[in-house]
C-alpha cells in the first residue's frame, strides 16, 4: 500500500513570532510567526484585519524566530532557529513572494538534541551578530556584516560553550555601538550530580552570565557571571545606548528583577491574583517591548494571562525604581508583539490569536507594584494582590482562528449536506469549543429580499465605466424584468429605459456609458443621453444566447444563426458579420477586451453536438474556426477567463497570463482548457466535477482580480490566492443565477438568485481550505461520540485544578460584590437585575458578565481537583440538550454507547471516569468508576442506571458482542449489564502498561496500548477466554488509532509519527482457520508476548502529535482517505494510490523535489519524515505540491527528467488533490 | 599528545566524551546513564513544541510553565545520585 500524504489546514496554533519590517521600503510592520512545520508572513493592515502574505512549509521544526536588521537598511532579515542543525538566515522577496535562503551554516547534527544549538535565538540589537544557544552547552555567536555589494555576511561560528550547564534564556544586550553583549541564564549541574548528600543540588544557583563578542579580537568572553534569582527563566532586553540604562529585565517566579553589569539589582514583585493558591508562583511566559524615541515600556504576560507594564526610572544607565503595573488581561499567549500603528498581537497558546488596539497606554490608575515599596519579611518579599477586571488599555478588533489542539475528531455527513462535515473538539479550558469544518470557503450574507415572482437571471451595471460602484441591478423574471437603483438603499425604478415588459438574456454597459439589454426579440441600446436604439430580430426568429463584453456582442438566433456586432467609433453597435452554425447554439462567450486594444480575438460556442469552436472575431479573418474541441457532455455555460497565475506579491506584478477557456457541461462537470493567444488552439484539458447540475459560469472580481464563480448543486470560486489558481466551494445555499456586486457599503460582493430571493453576499477569508461553525464548550474536551439515532453528539469534558461551577459562581459573585462595592457601593439595584436576567435568560447574564472566562481562564485549585462534565449537544442548532456535571474529583474520560444483548433499555451510553487522579509525584486515584446512562426524553437527556466501581482509570471502551468492553490500566475485561452494576463475565490482564483504545471487528479484538501499540485479540464465546494472538514488535506511545481492515491497523505516536500496522496473510489466514484460534500457540508463551507479531507497512513522520485518525471521503464518491488532525490545530490526509503508475510518478517527483528544492530551514528532507522510524511507502504531497513555486527553468527541468511537461504535472498535482477534497 | 596518539581509541573516545555529553564509557553506572536519558528527553520535549502542548493541555498548565518544570528537571532528574564507594 502506498499512500499519498497531503496537509489539508495547516498547523493554526503559534510556537514563535517576531516582529519587523520584512517586506521593506516604507514603514509597515510584518509578523513573521513559525506554526511548528511552516512558516507564515502576516501582516495587520490599517484597518486591522490580518492578511497572510505567505505561509511555506519547511520540513523541519521551527523552535525559535528572530529579527534583525544591518545599520542603515530597510529592511530586516529573520534568522530561524530549527532542528537542521543549522542557522538559517531568509529574506522575504516581496516580487517573488517567497523567503529567500540568505544564508544556511551547519553547526551540528539535525534533530532537538540537547546540545545542538536552536532551542534559543538572540540577535544584537544593533544587528551585528547573532547567538544561538542550546538547552545545554552549547553557544554559537555568528558576526554579521556586510560586504562591498552591501550583501549580507556571516561569519564562521565563534564558540561560547561551558559543559554542565543548562541555558534557560539568551538575549542581546543594547549597549550602542560598543562590543556586542549578550546575556544568558545559566544553571550549573556539574556539582549536583555528584554529591550524593543532595547538599550541592540544593545550593545549585542559577547565574545570570554576560558574553562579550570583541569584534577586533574577533572572540567570544564571558565577561561577568552573577548568582540571580533561582526562579529565573526569561530575559528580556532593555534599550540602551542612550535611549535607555541598557542591561536586562530577569523575569523571575513571582518577580522582575533589572540587572546590568556593576548595578545593584532592582527587584519588584508580579503582583497576584487574589483568588491564586498560596503555593503557586507567577511566572512570565511571553513579553514584548514598546520603544518610542523618548520612552520605552514592556509588556510581560503571566502563565494565567494578566499582561503586566514594566516601566523603568532612570537618569543615564542608573536605575531607580522599576514599576509593574497591571495593564489588561488576555488569554494566555505564546508570543505577543507591539505594532507601531498602535496593535498588539497576541498569539494565543490554544484558540484564536486576537489583534487588540491599544486605546491608552495604561495610564490609568491600577494596582501597581514597585521596587521602592518592596517589603521583605521573615516569610520572604510581601506579595502584592490584584483583582482581574475587564479590558481597560485595549480593544479587541480581530481574531484569526485557531483549532489547537485538535482533542478529537468525527467525519460524518450528520446534516446530509453534499460533503460530510468534520466535527473537531478543540481548545482547552474555558476556551474549548466543538468547531464543525465544512470544505469551502464563509460566505458573509449582507441582504436577502424577497421578489414578486420567481426570478432567472440577475445582473449589475455601473452608469459608467470609471464609476467605482454599480448602479442597477437588473433582475429577469419569465416574462418581465425588474431594474432596481442601488444607492444608500436598493430600490425599484422605472426612468431606467430598460424594457421592462420582456425577459432579458443580458443587461451590460457598453462603451464608455451606454447601456444595453439583450432581450429575446432584439437588442436595445440606451445611450447616455437618453437615447434609444433598438435592433429588431428578423423574422420570427429569436434571440437565445448573447455573449458579449464591453465593445463586442455576438447574438445566437433560434436555429443556429450568429450575428456579430461591434461597436464603432461613434457609440453605435454596428452588425460586422454573420455566421450559421450546424445546429442551436447551446452558450457563448467572448472574453473580456485586453487593454489597449480594439477588440477581444475569440469568441468560443458551445453546441449539443458535445463540442466548443473557438471563432475568430479578427476583421481579417471573421467568424472562422479556429479550433473545435470535443467534450463528454452538452456545455451550458461558458466563460474565458484571463489568469495571471504571476507569483508576484501582493502587488501582482504584471506577468502576462493566460486565457483559460471554462465550459460547465450538463452532466456537472467543469472542463477547463488553455487557449492559445496566438492561435485560438486549445490545449491542456482539466475538467472536474462540480455537482449534480450544470454549473454555470459567472466573471467575478476578487481582490481587484478576474476571478469566476461556478453555480451548481453548490457555488463554487475560483480565483488566485497566493499565485496558485485554486477551485474552492463556497459554504452556500444552491444558487441560480449571480453576478458581481460592488457597492459603497461592500466593495467586492456578488448578488445572487435563488428560488424567489435576492441575495447579496461576500466571500471572506479566502485562501482557507474549511470554514467553521464554532460552539462552545465548558472544560477541555476529551473524546465524543455520535449518537446516529438522533443526530446528537455526546461529549465528555474534564479538566485537572479547577473549581466545579458552583464553587466558582460563588466566587465570583463575592468578588463582583466586592467590585461594586468599590466602584459606588450602590449594589443593590444591580444585583437584582442581575438575578432576574439570569432566570430568564442564562445566555443574555453572561452577555453582561464582565469577566468572562474565555478571557480570563478558570481560578487554579489545587492539583487533585478535578471538573468534568457529560455533555449531549445538538449539533444543528448548537444548543446543550443535557449537561451533567461530575461531582467530588470525578473526571471523565472515555465514552461509548452500548447495547447490551438483553435490549432492556436499548441503547446505554457508558462513561469511564477517575475520582481523585493525581499525576505527580506519582499516578494515583482513588478509585475508577463506569458510568451506566440511559437516554430520557427522546435522547435529549441521560439518566444515571448504576456506577460500577473499577481499580484503575478505565481510559477505553468499546461495545462486543451486545457487551461492554473495558481497558482498566492493563486490564481487558468483558462485563455484562446487570441490575446494580456491570458484571465481570472475562478478563485478560496481560498487556503491558495500559491500554488507551479498543476497536473490535467480528470477533477480533484490537487493543492499543499507551506505549506498546497494538495488540490483536481474540474472544473465544465457548471457553469464555480473551487471548492476545499478536502484537508489535515496536514499542509506540499510541496517541491515536483507528481501524482499517480485518488485519489492519492505524495509529499514531507521541513522537509525530503515523503508522499502519498488518498481519500478514498467512497468519491471518492460520488463525482464522485453526479450529483454536490460535490459543495453543499462544499457551506455549514463547517470544516474550504474542506468538505472532503485525508488520508495518506504513510510516510517515508527520512532525506534529497527531491526536484523532478517522477513515473518510470528504468528497461526494471520493475514496477513502485517512483524516487525521493534531495537536498544533492541522488537518490532513493520506490517499491511498489505486495505480502503480501514479506510485512511480509521484515518487520521481519527490525525488526531484528533495534533490532541486530542499527545506527552506535547512531540513534534509527524507531525514524529517524518517525523524523517528523511516518512511515507508508515503509520499509527501506537501513537497510535491511545491512544484509550482519552482522558478520555470527548473520546472522544466523536472518535467523533462519525468519525460513531461510541468503543465501535465501541475495537473496531475490538481488530479490527486480533488481526489481528496 | 604527540601525532600518534590521536589515532589511539581511547583518545578518540576521550575526545568524542568531551564533545558529545552523554557518549558512554565502560564504567557507566546506572545512575549516569539514566540521568543522561532523562536529561535528553526534556530537552527533546522542550525542543518539540507540540509534544510540549501535549504535556500543557495533560497538566492543565501554561506552556511556558511546563517547558519551565522540565527545564527545572534536568537539574537532578533522577533524584540524588548513589553514594559512591570509596575504592
Amino acid at each position: 500500500m502506498y499512500l499519498y500524504s497531503l496537509t489539508l489546514q495547516r498547523a493554526t496554533g503559534v510556537v514563535c513570532a517576531t516582529i519587523g519590517s520584512f517586506v521593506g521600503g516604507g514603514k509597515s510592520q510584518e509578523i513573521v510567526v513559525g506554526r511548528g512545520k511552516t512558516l507564515d508572513l502576516l501582516r495587520p493592515d490599517e484597518n486591522g484585519k490580518i492578511q497572510t502574505l505567505h505561509s511555506v512549509e519547511v520540513f523541519g521544526a521551527i523552535r525559535s524566530l528572530a529579527q534583525f536588521r544591518l545599520t542603515g537598511s530597510q529592511k530586516d532579515y529573520v534568522v530561524v532557529g530549527s532542528d537542521s542543525g543549522r542557522i538559517v538566515i531568509l529574506e522575504y522577496s516581496r516580487e517573488r513572494n517567497c523567503f529567500d535562503k540568505v544564508h544556511q551554516e551547519t553547526f551540528g547534527k539535525s534533530g532537538c538534541r540537547r546540545i545542538v544549538p536552536g532551542q534559543y535565538l538572540a540577535v544584537d540589537p544593533k544587528g551585528r551578530a547573532v547567538m544561538i544557544a542550546a538547552c545545554e552547552k552549547q553557544k554559537l555567536v555568528y558576526v554579521l556584516n556586510r560586504d562591498t555589494a552591501a550583501r549580507l555576511t556571516i561569519s564562521s561560528p565563534l564558540e561560547a560553550h561551558k559543559s554542565h550547564t543548562v541555558t534557560y534564556s539568551v538575549v542581546g544586550v543594547d549597549c550602542g555601538f560598543d562590543n556586542p553583549v549578550f546575556a544568558a541564564i545559566e544553571l550549573d549541574y556539574s556539582e549536583a550530580d555528584r554529591d550524593a548528600s543532595g547538599q550541592a543540588a540544593a545550593e545549585a544557583q542559577k547565574h545570570l552570565t554576560f558574553y562579550e563578542l570583541d569584534l577586533g579580537l574577533n572572540h567570544v568572553s564571558r565577561k561577568w557571571s552573577e548568582p540571580v534569582d533561582n526562579g529565573a527563566n526569561l530575559l528580556v532586553t532593555v534599550p540602551g545606548g542612550g535611549d535607555g540604562p541598557s542591561g536586562v529585565l530577569v523575569c523571575a517566579e513571582n518577580f522582575i528583577i533589572f540587572r546590568n553589569q556593576g548595578h545593584p539589582e532592582v527587584r519588584a514583585v508580579i503582583p497576584r491574583r487574589a483568588d491564586l493558591p498560596a503555593e503557586r508562583g507567577v511566572l512570565i511566559v511571553s513579553a514584548a517591548t514598546h520603544r518610542q524615541k523618548s520612552m520605552f515600556f514592556f509588556l510581560l504576560q503571566t502563565e494565567y494571562g494578566d499582561i503586566f507594564k514594566v516601566t523603568l526610572e532612570h537618569e543615564g544607565d542608573r536605575v531607580s525604581e522599576l514599576k509593574i503595573k497591571y495593564f489588561d488581561t488576555v488569554p494566555v499567549t505564546s508570543a505577543i508583539c507591539v505594532l507601531r500603528a498602535g496593535f498588539l498581537f497576541a498569539a494565543s497558546e490554544f484558540g484564536n490569536h486576537m489583534l487588540y488596539q491599544f486605546k491608552a497606554i495604561g495610564d490609568g490608575e491600577d494596582v501597581e507594584s514597585s521596587s521602592a515599596t518592596l517589603m521583605e519579611t521573615e516569610e520572604g518579599f510581601q506579595p502584592v494582590f490584584f483583582q482581574p477586571r475587564p479590558l481597560r488599555n485595549l480593544l479587541k478588533i480581530e481574531h484569526m482562528e485557531s483549532l489547537m489542539p485538535i482533542m478529537d475528531m468525527r467525519v460524518v455527513n450528520l446534516f446530509e449536506e453534499e460533503t460530510p462535515q468534520i466535527f473537531t473538539l478543540c481548545g482547552r479550558g474555558p476556551r474549548s469549543s466543538l468547531r464543525i469544518l465544512r470544505p469551502g470557503l464563509a460566505v458573509s450574507e449582507m441582504a436577502v429580499s424577497q421578489l414578486p415572482g420567481i426570478p432567472n437571471a440577475v445582473w449589475t451595471v455601473k452608469k459608467n465605466v470609471n464609476d467605482e460602484f454599480d448602479a442597477y441591478i437588473v433582475v429577469s423574471f419569465a416574462n418581465a424584468t425588474l431594474v432596481l437603483s442601488i444607492g444608500e438603499t436598493v430600490e425599484e425604478v422605472s426612468n431606467s429605459k430598460f424594457l421592462d415588459t420582456t425577459p432579458s438574456l443580458a443587461v451590460s454597459l457598453l462603451g464608455d456609458d451606454s447601456l444595453m439589454q439583450v432581450h429575446p426579440s432584439g437588442i436595445r441600446h440606451i445611450r447616455e443621453d437618453g437615447r434609444v436604439n433598438e435592433w429588431k430580430t428578423p423574422g420570427k426568429k429569436t434571440i437565445v444566447k448573447v455573449g458579449l463584453n464591453r465593445l463586442q456582442v455576438v447574438i445566437a438566433l433560434s436555429g443556429g444563426e450568429l450575428i456579430y456586432f461591434e461597436m464603432d467609433m461613434t457609440g453605435q453597435l454596428m452588425e460586422v458579420d454573420k455566421h450559421e452554425m450546424p445546429g442551436d447554439v447551446a452558450c457563448l462567450d467572448i472574453a473580456p477586451v485586453p487593454e489597449g486594444r480594439q477588440r477581444s480575438r475569440f469568441l468560443a460556442v458551445g453546441s449539443y453536438d458535445n463540442t466548443i469552436r473557438i471563432l475568430s472575431l479578427d476583421p481579417d479573418d471573421c467568424m472562422h474556426v479556429l479550433s473545435v474541441q470535443s467534450v463528454s457532455s452538452p456545455p451550458e455555460s461558458l466563460l474565458l477567463l484571463e489568469v495571471r497565475a504571476s507569483t508576484g506579491g501582493d502587488d501582482g506584478a504584471a506577468h502576462p497570463g493566460s486565457v483559460f477557456l471554462n465550459a460547465g457541461l450538463q452532466n456537472g462537470v467543469l472542463f477547463r482548457t488553455v487557449v492559445d493567444m496566438v492561435t485560438g488552439q486549445l490545449s491542456d484539458p482539466r475538467s472536474r466535477f462540480l455537482g449534480l447540475r450544470a454549473p454555470k459560469l459567472f466573471s467575478t472580481v476578487v481582490r481587484g482580480r478576474q476571478a469566476m464563480l461556478c453555480l451548481s448543486s453548490r457555488p463554487w470560486l475560483g480565483y488566485i490566492h497566493q499565485g496558485h489558481f485554486l477551485l474552492t466551494p463556497l459554504s452556500y445555499e444552491t444558487l441560480e443565477y449571480a453576478a458581481s456586486f460592488s457597492s459603497d457599503q461592500c466593495a467586492e460582493g456578488v448578488v445572487a438568485v435563488a428560488g424567489d430571493a435576492l441575495r447579496v453576499f461576500t466571500i471572506e477569508r479566502l485562501g482557507e481550505t474549511f470554514n467553521e461553525t464554532v460552539i462552545p464548550l465548558r472544560y477541555t474536551p476529551r473524546k465524543f461520540v455520535l449518537l446516529t439515532k438522533r443526530k446528537y453528539l455526546a461529549i465528555i469534558e474534564s479538566d485537572q485544578g479547577a473549581f466545579t461551577a458552583d464553587e466558582r459562581e460563588t466566587a465570583r459573585k463575592e468578588c463582583l460584590a466586592a467590585a461594586r462595592m468599590n466602584e459606588n457601593g450602590n449594589t443593590n439595584n444591580r444585583d437584582q437585575k442581575e438575578n432576574g436576567a439570569r432566570a430568564d435568560n442564562e445566555e443574555e447574564a453572561e452577555e453582561e458578565d464582565p469577566f468572562p472566562d474565555e478571557q480570563y481562564g478558570y481560578p487554579k485549585a489545587e492539583s487533585d481537583k478535578w471538573v468534568s462534565c457529560i455533555r449531549i449537544l445538538d449539533p444543528r442548532i448548537g444548543n446543550t440538550t443535557c449537561l451533567l456535571e461530575l461531582q467530588e474529583n470525578e473526571a471523565a474520560f472515555s465514552i461509548c454507547t452500548v447495547n447490551f444483548h438483553d435490549k432492556e433499555y436499548g441503547t446505554l451510553l457508558a462513561v469511564g471516569t477517575a475520582k481523585g487522579l493525581n499525576f505527580w509525584p506519582k499516578r494515583c486515584l482513588t478509585s475508577g468508576f463506569i458510568h451506566i446512562y440511559k437516554f430520557v426524553e427522546e435522547g435529549k437527556s441521560l439518566e444515571l442506571v448504576h456506577k460500577t466501581q473499577v481499580e484503575e482509570v478505565p481510559l477505553a471502551l468499546c461495545q462486543f458482542q451486545g457487551r461492554l468492553l473495558a481497558g482498566i490500566g492493563p486490564v481487558l475485561r468483558l462485563y455484562d449489564l446487570g441490575k446494580r452494576k456491570l458484571l465481570r463475565k472475562c478478563e485478560n490482564k496481560l498487556f503491558p502498561r495500559t491500554i488507551v483504545s479498543i476497536h473490535t471487528y467480528r470477533d477480533r479484538i484490537y487493543i492499543g496500548d499507551i506505549q506498546e501499540s497494538f495488540h490483536y485479540c481474540k474472544y473465544r464465546r465457548d471457553e469464555n477466554q480473551l487471548y492476545i494472538f499478536a502484537d508489535d514488535s515496536v514499542p509506540r506511545w499510541l496517541t491515536a488509532s483507528h481501524h482499517i481492515d480485518f488485519d489492519t491497523m492505524a495509529g499514531a505516536d507521541k513522537f509525530g509519527n503515523v503508522y499502519f500496522v498488518r498481519l500478514p496473510q498467512d497468519v491471518s489466514d492460520e488463525i482464522e482457520e485453526d479450529p483454536t484460534g490460535g490459543k495453543i500457540k499462544w499457551e506455549q508463551g514463547k517470544l516474550n508476548g504474542a506468538p505472532n507479531k503485525v508488520e508495518e507497512i506504513v510510516q510517515f513522520h508527520v512532525g506534529d502529535v497527531v491526536t484523532c485518525l478517522q477513515k473518510a471521503s470528504l468528497i461526494p464518491g471520493g475514496g477513502d482517505c485517512i483524516i487525521f488532525g493534531t495537536v498544533m490545530g492541522s488537518l490532513g490526509a493520506l490517499l491511498a494510490f489505486t495505480s502503480r503508475e501514479d506510485v512511480d510518478f509521484f515518487s520521481h517527483l519527490e525525488m526531484h523535489m528533495r534533490q532541486e528544492h530542499p527545506p527552506l530551514c535547512g531540513r534534509d528532507h527524507m531525514a524529517f519524515r524518517s525523524a523517528y522510524f523511516p518512511v515507508k511507502d508515503v509520499i509527501d504531497g506537501d513537497l510535491c505540491e511545491q512544484f509550482p513555486a519552482l522558478p520555470p527553468d527548473l520546472q522544466r527541468k523536472i518535467a523533462d527528467e519525468l519525460d513531461r511537461t510541468p503543465g501535465e504535472i501541475l495537473k496531475k498535482l490538481e488530479d490527486i488533490r480533488n481526489k481528496i477534497i | 599528545m604527540q601525532a600518534s596518539d590521536r589515532f589511539n581509541i581511547n583518545s578518540q573516545l576521550e575526545h568524542l566524551q568531551a564533545k558529545y555529553v552523554g557518549t558512554g564509557h565502560a564504567d557507566l553506572s546506572r545512575f549516569e546513564w539514566a540521568v543522561n536519558i532523562q536529561r535528553d528527553s526534556y530537552a527533546s520535549y522542550i525542543g518539540h513544541y507540540p509534544m510540549l502542548a501535549y504535556f500543557a493541555i495533560a497538566e492543565n498548565e501554561s506552556i511556558g510553565r511546563e517547558r519551565y518544570n522540565f527545564m527545572q528537571k534536568m537539574l537532578l532528574p533522577c533524584g540524588l545520585p548513589p553514594q559512591r564507594d570509596e575504592d
